[in-house]
């Protein structure tokens, strides 16, 4: 029953990965850029879900303000730091700055939360299913998680192709100039793809620290990482990637840490993203991209 | 009134002036073609007409309304539409993707409407089928609503850009070299859907096009262009029988 077991949770860790992969490779797919403070938004809605818990709210009401608390910051990270440099003459320089965004946030928290780890209330009060007379146990954070990364990418594949604003996504995503003389806003639809991929940044802030519970300013940052690695692993730009990418790796990590090593267990995920970047370089679900000349 | 009316439009790259004092005036239904030499700054004009450069001086009026330096949505939705010289349709998606895209500005629900699929959702996006279907219909690309269009034949695609900017549902349309890569008998059919267009959808069309077969076939008037400036404009034929213009395509 271990191994099942290990596999369940691998699973589960590797749904709030496809969560934050989804973001990544959202962005990357429309705006054409790597969003390094991705994962510094998931610790923001982490720590945003807390404080309201911690004030009495009602958890659903929290994980709904912390959605819309980080929708705003990444719609706004994305109009004052990225918006202005998307022009600019190297691609560098929006993705340095992103890298400035992501300290930015976290020294943010440090400064109004401080470095000592706070804990995470419980408060999914699913039960728990036990199984084959109670030696497989699923706990309900693990059922909760896997079920909202399968409703969030059913949802998001629905939404990129068939609404008008997923069909604008796909427009500005494979030519942004035509797109605009089509008549289609360009910069309304790269700010609405922000505010998805930080609504489910939120989400997933929710998923990670009621698994693991506890927030320091400094939660978001691997996750974020391994959860890009997840997003390139599956293909960059595609949705059902990030989700295989997601889960895939999370069930590698936890493997790795169950019969390997808990030492080496990240060592073991970034390997299995040089070897298969080595074998299929765009990844499992990548479009082969044909530079122009 | 004029449909497009553009005085002393000039733009330069660096040194180079790309379009020097240029001027067009163009009447509501018309059929007009801007000619000259590769390089003579044509794609430019429409660029500059487009929003996409904005102009160092000049104005562009459309029916009257001065558009010189809106952004390229907004120019769109003033009623301005285009195709490329390379074609620059949205190749992974399906033909009717295509075509609804372009329809994007015209039928409006919100986000959260489509994320829940309220009725609305519905109502819109059935809208929004009807009419690109009703669309494709027309030009005889229904049949293949559901192909990629970067899987379509080369004709049918640059037919497909017509269509995509029709569905912005322009009194402008600019085209940039529709007949470019064609053969013959393409060109032909091409001339009559340029002609069904303007007859059948209230367009006034300006065309770039180096073929003179298409040029002195469809175009009523024509303006030259070389290097960045007008040389002549007036009726197709006399515009093509002026030695300054055979001059400047075949060089002295």
């Amino acid at each position: 029953m271990g191994f099942l077991s290990y596999l369940i949770n691998g699973i589960s860790l590797g749904s709030v990965y496809a969560i934050i992969a989804l973001g990544y490779t959202m962005v990357y797919g429309i705006a054409k850029m790597l969003n390094f403070a991705h994962g510094d938004v998931i610790m923001i809605g982490a720590y945003v879900v807390l404080t309201a818990i911690t004030g009495g709210i009602n958890p659903l009401v929290a994980v709904l303000i912390s959605m819309v608390v980080c929708t705003v910051l990444g719609m706004t990270i994305e109009k004052v730091a990225y918006k202005p440099l998307r022009n600019a003459a190297s691609p560098l320089a929006v993705l340095i700055t992103a890298i400035g965004i992501s300290y930015l946030l976290q020294n943010i928290a440090l400064i109004v939360f401080g470095a000592a780890p706070k804990s995470f209330p419980d408060f999914i009060k699913v039960p728990a299913l036990k199984l084959a007379g109670g030696e497989l146990v699923i706990s309900g954070v693990a059922m909760v998680t896997i079920g909202a990364c399968v409703v969030i990418v059913v949802a998001l594949t629905f939404f990129v192709n068939r609404t008008k604003q997923g069909r604008a996504m796909k427009a500005v995503s494979e030519d942004k100039g035509a797109a605009q003389l089509m008549g289609i806003n360009v910069n309304a639809t790269i700010s609405l793809t922000f505010a998805i991929g930080s609504a489910l940044a939120a989400i997933a802030g929710v998923l990670l620290c009621a698994a693991y519970p506890s927030v320091t300013p400094y939660t978001g940052a691997m996750p974020g990482i391994k959860a890009f690695t997840a997003a390139v692993f599956g293909g960059i730009g595609s949705i059902p990637g990030a989700m295989i990418g997601g889960i895939l790796l999370g069930v590698i990590e936890i493997f790795g840490k169950a019969y390997i090593s808990s030492q080496v267990a990240d060592a073991i995920v970034f390997s299995v993203l040089i070897i298969v970047l080595l074998v299929k370089p765009t990844g499992l679900f990548g479009k082969n991209i044909q530079e122009k000349v | 009134m004029k449909m497009l009316e553009v005085k002393n439009l000039c733009i330069s790259f660096g040194g180079l002036h790309a379009v020097d004092r240029f001027d067009l005036s163009i009447d509501k239904g018309q059929l007009y073609g801007l000619i000259g030499p590769n390089g003579a700054g044509k794609t430019t004009v429409f660029n500059l007409l487009t929003g996409v450069y904005k102009p160092d001086e000049g104005i562009v009026k459309l029916e009257g309304k001065d558009i010189t330096g809106l952004k390229t949505t907004e120019i769109n939705k003033a009623g301005v539409a285009r195709t490329f010289q390379n074609i620059r349709l949205f190749k992974e998606m399906t033909v009717l993707d295509n075509v609804k895209a372009a329809l994007h500005r015209s039928y409006r629900y919100q986000t959260l409407t489509g994320i829940l699929r309220l009725p609305a959702y519905y109502k819109q996006e059935k809208a929004m089928d009807e009419k690109a279907l009703e669309l494709l219909e027309v030009f005889d690309l229904a049949g293949e609503s559901e192909v990629l269009a970067g899987n379509m034949p080369y004709g049918k695609q640059r037919k497909l850009e017509i269509v995509r900017a029709l569905a912005t549902n322009p009194k402008l349309l600019l085209l940039d070299e529709p007949a470019a890569g064609m053969n013959p008998q393409e060109t032909g059919e091409l001339m009559e859907t340029i002609r069904f267009v303007r007859d059948n959808f209230e367009v006034t069309i300006l065309l770039i096009e180096h073929d003179m077969k298409l040029v002195s076939g469809i175009c009523e008037e024509l303006t030259v262009l070389n290097f960045g400036e007008e040389l002549t404009h007036g009726k197709t034929t006399e515009v093509l029988n002026n030695p300054e213009v055979i001059k400047a395509y075949l060089g002295e």
